[in-house]
């Protein structure tokens, strides 16, 4: 039972939290010593390798593996009939498919599995199963999906789930209030998150208890996943993650990947690793999803927004998946409107099932949202932050009740933002230089956002183990994903009990080892995780003080803790080393119990932010460059300003690469395979293509009521308003409103020619 | 079937030491002659003198970080592969194994290439150096410092190929400009997205070097 303690009071002045420290980790990932997943190496480990199916839909009618069987080093084949195969994968609704499933919905899908000793002779193997296929029509285009005469890839049809809906209050009144109305339809490219780490784990049974080290966001996710498929009890289940090499919302959860290396482990009784290749990763781990978008939008001359009506197409793949989750959040939220009306309709299409893909639906609504915003601000002759601040929320609209926010900075996102960023000057060059002609045209481009969650909550405990000597052991049990989470907790616990950083070692993501912790994504692992790391400290440090307290022979509450010294407040002569302590010596350790304590009742946590960008366009040859950014983020208390920065860096490139890189592309018309399922044909961004300057302008304004560290979120809304900046700055340069993803010189030229022809 | 490859050797024009196996003849043998284009340069140059089986298995010596490790290998085995799962050395990572992300890189003779897309067998008599070649005992070495101090990655994993892309610069280009920066490391892909951090960490490491 959790006694009942104090909640503690935000931080006035802090000594550690929000300055630039390098990572507590540092030292082992720039010298090779961190051993990711991938690294992991077992005596006696073999490799498995994945057969898929290479068509975008078919049904597989036999498997001849005899061969492979036979061949050098393979040591087991797993297909659906294998003992102990057989068993079931689950989607989003309560839906299901057989691991390996004879009807295969995606080209990719997992058909048999093979354990060899080397993975070339894995890959050797994989290559001599003979496979036959019923090879069946296929669609892959989602605006395709609901005509007549497609192809169903379910029995009920392509619909995934019925269209969702929202409404407030009456939308044709608000467009009959308007002085201009705009409808504009937009369209964002499937993205693939392809993190550097491959998607894979290493499986080793012994007797009944499965250890899995996998590449993952979760652990305790990973081992919910795995002991639900292969039946077993949560404790047989440990799942060990400690360092990831990235995920972006692909690996919250387990893979198949994961259950066929434990199914390959249990027949060899071997340990077996199993690691994706890089196309594998294209076809089968999930992705952002396409958004298909129209917008109508009302705005008065004095710009007040009227109406907004919201329609997107969207599809999860193959499988329930989320295919359409919070694209309409930014219409619905982001802006005072009193009238506003979204439909979300998901459908399934023969591709991979989508996974949560950095800020899920917000980059993709804010593409069309950012860019009407801009037009209606171009049509009433406003500037666009003008129009923006003329419509800040003073509450959330869209949940039930309009609660309000514990904290909004979205104003001063905007004001702040564009003040640094020299917005107005910015605009008045561009248009002066674009007035000399030439074929190199400026552009300035701006787009503020909201991130749905970003609040954290319970659950999540956290220990500390004070040593004797005034060193400490911190146990968590969630993951470092590269966003610095470890480092911000050892200056949570450096703040309050004042140990340095290199007397703080953690020990997190082991299902065995560390506590219950839900995945890190949704940008809220600081809001969640720092909050129960301050109570265990500060439970730590309660037992210090009671126990010099008696040491000292004084009330425990008449003593502080300072530099390693318990001191009195009244007789600072009358002070003991941590150190010294007796009873500390005698016990051993103080162990601190740590919970994430409830979110503010009818409050909302929400981050915000406001992005302004100069970008350079080449108007004979359609390259765009990206010359500057300046992120104006507001996500409460700065942690550490050098990850919190780094954050805004890594954010602004995946916005480049969705606005100016990115798209999955599908052979539509023969094949329904991914034409593009590698990084030379799949482009992400280089360090040729973004801008060297970025400048991070955190805006903190005091959150006393989001939680007792006031941060929240960063990660996902730092990438939300990108994408729209740049596609409203190419249209400050050149005149042309680019709607489709990616800007680059394929969709650009042809337009630039067509304008050029009708002058 | 296990065979002792020739060690023959003789030097090429470049001065360096070259064992009787080519690359091309590797290629041609099994049937990857479509990767030939992430050949490096100065190899692949002369026809093979020895025929070999990319199954059939040799000896070699590798020097790694100026130690001699004497293997046993498949001909066909990556580079890459034998550094991560069959000496350990984890530090080089595997991201793409088509040579497109550079998470592999490591030095051959000074020079940056991707370890993917080299076979064991061609880095034989050359002096490999991977990220744990640039540690002195513990202690870190400038560019490792650098990336340290400016926080120049996020997950971690691209880290290392970045690292050994900008030691491969600072080496030919003590005092780079940004665009040299940003040219060196343009072949390592950082899905993070830190690059910002990653220019000013190759110019702190280029102080570093000096100081």
């Amino acid at each position: 039972m959790r006694e009942e303690r104090e909640t503690p009071k935000p931080w006035k002045k802090t000594e550690v939290i929000g300055k630039p420290m390098p990572r507590v980790d540092a030292y082992e990932r720039v010298s090779g010593s961190a051993i990711y997943p991938s690294d992991t190496s077992l005596p006696d480990m073999l490799y498995g390798a994945i057969l898929r199916c290479p068509h975008a839909h078919a049904k597989v009618l036999d498997i001849d593996a005899r061969e492979a069987e036979k061949m050098p080093g393979v040591r087991a084949v797993i297909k659906g009939d294998t003992n102990g195969a057989s068993v079931e994968w689950p989607y989003l609704r309560g839906f299901k498919t057989k691991l390996f499933d004879l009807y295969c919905r995606h080209e990719g899908e997992e058909v048999a599995a093979v354990a060899a000793e080397t993975p070339y002779q894995a890959w050797d193997a994989v290559k001599a199963i003979k496979v036959k296929y019923e090879i069946l029509p296929f669609v892959v285009d989602e605006r395709k999906a609901l005509e007549s005469g497609t192809p169903a890839i379910h029995a009920g049809g392509n619909r995934s789930g019925e269209p969702q809906t929202y409404e407030r209050g009456n939308v044709e009144k608000g467009f009959g209030e308007a002085d201009v109305v705009l409808e504009e339809t937009y369209r964002t490219e499937s993205e693939l998150h392809t993190p550097m780490e491959l998607h894979g784990c290493v499986a080793r049974w012994d007797g009944d208890q499965l250890t899995v080290w996998e590449s993952t966001q979760g652990v305790y996710a990973v081992q919910a996943r795995v002991a639900e498929v292969l039946g077993l009890p949560l404790a047989n289940v440990r799942v060990i993650g400690s360092y990831m090499g990235g995920g972006f919302g692909s690996k919250l959860q387990a893979g198949k990947y994961t259950i066929i290396a434990a199914l390959l482990s249990k027949k060899t009784a071997r340990p077996v690793k199993v690691f994706l290749t890089r196309e594998e990763t294209f076809l089968c781990v999930g992705n952002r999803p396409p958004s298909n978008m129209t917008l109508k939008a009302g705005v008065r001359r004095d710009g007040t927004l009227t109406a907004l009506e919201f329609g997107c197409i969207g599809t999860g793949g193959a499988y329930p998946a989320g295919g359409t989750s919070s694209v309409d959040w930014l219409v619905r939220d982001l802006y005072q409107c009193p009238n506003v009306r979204t439909k979300l309709t998901d459908v399934y299409i023969n591709a991979g099932p989508s996974r949560p893909c950095r800020a899920p639906g917000h980059p993709q609504g804010a593409w069309a949202l950012e860019q009407m915003i801009d037009a209606l601000a171009e049509a009433i002759k406003m500037d666009p932050v003008e129009l923006r601040l003329k419509n800040i929320p003073l509450y959330s609209q869209a949940r039930e009740g309009n609660p309000p926010y514990t904290s909004t900075g979205l104003k001063e996102c905007l004001k702040e933002g564009a003040e640094a960023f020299g917005w107005n000057e910015a605009l008045k060059k561009a248009s002066e230089a674009n007035a000399r002609g030439g074929p190199l045209r400026r552009g300035v481009g701006m787009a503020s956002g909201l991130w749905i969650a970003g609040g954290g909550g319970p659950p999540s405990t956290i220990l500390i183990k004070l040593f004797s000597d005034g060193s400490l052991n911190l146990n968590m049990g969630a993951s470092d994903i590269g966003t610095g989470t470890k480092t911000v907790m050892a200056m949570v616990v450096c703040e309050e009990l004042g140990v340095p950083m290199r007397k703080i070692q953690i020990e997190h993501a082991d299902t065995r080892t560390t506590q219950y912790a839900t995945p890190s994504g949704g940008s809220k692992t600081v809001p969640t995780e720092g909050p129960a790391v301050r109570a265990a400290a500060l439970h730590v440090k309660q037992q210090l003080l009671e126990m010099a307290g008696r040491e000292l022979k004084t009330e425990a509450d008449q003593l502080d803790l300072k530099n390693g010294e318990i001191v009195s407040t009244i007789d600072p002569t009358k002070k003991i080393k941590i150190a010294n302590l007796s009873e500390l010596k005698r016990q051993g350790v103080i162990l601190g119990v740590g919970y994430r304590g409830p979110n503010p009742d009818k409050k909302v946590v929400n981050p915000f932010g406001a992005q302004f960008c100069e970008v350079e366009v080449n108007i004979q040859t359609g390259e765009v460059k990206v010359l500057r950014f300046l992120a104006a983020q507001e996500s409460g208390r700065v942690m550490n300003r050098l990850t919190y920065d780094n954050q805004v860096v890594g954010g602004i490139t995946w916005g480049v690469g969705l606005a100016l890189t990115e798209a999955r592309i599908l052979d539509a018309q023969q094949t329904g395979k991914m034409v593009n399922r590698n990084w030379h044909d799949y482009k992400i961004p280089t360090a040729l293509d973004v801008p060297a300057e970025v400048i991070s302008l955190p805006i903190e304004p005091e959150d006393t009521e989001a939680n007792t560290t006031g941060a929240k979120g960063l990660g996902e809304p730092v990438t939300i308003p990108t994408a729209a900046a740049i596609a409203n700055a190419v249209y400050n340069a050149i005149g042309i409103r680019i709607t489709r993803t990616p800007i680059n010189p394929l969709t650009l030229c042809p337009l630039l020619a067509r304008r050029r022809k009708e002058g | 079937m296990t065979k002792e490859v020739s060690m023959r050797k003789k030097k090429d024009e470049n001065g360096h030491s070259r064992t009787g196996i080519t690359r091309r003849g590797f290629l041609q043998l099994i049937g990857a002659g479509t990767a030939a284009s992430a050949a490096s340069p100065g190899l692949g140059a002369e026809p093979a003198r020895e025929v070999t089986e990319p199954v059939e298995v040799t000896r070699l010596n590798l020097l790694i970080n100026g130690r001699s490790h004497r293997l046993l290998v498949e001909t066909r085995w990556s580079l890459l592969f034998v550094l991560r799962e069959k000496l350990g050395l984890t530090g080089t990572k595997v991201g793409c194994e088509r040579g497109e992300c550079g998470a592999c890189t490591v030095l051959i003779d000074g020079q940056p290439h991707y370890a993917c897309m080299t076979l064991a067998v061609e880095a034989v008599g050359k002096e490999i150096t991977t990220l744990e070649g640039l540690m002195k005992g513990e202690e870190l070495g400038p560019v490792q410092q650098a990336f340290l101090e400016h926080d120049a990655f996020q997950c971690g994993y691209c880290t290392p190929g970045q690292i050994m892309a900008v030691e491969g610069l600072l080496r030919s280009t003590p005092t780079p400009s940004l665009e040299q920066i940003r040219r060196a490391v343009s072949g390592n892909l950082c899905r993070c997205g830190t690059y910002a951090n990653i220019f000013k960490a190759a110019q702190r490491a280029a102080e570093l070097r000096k100081a």
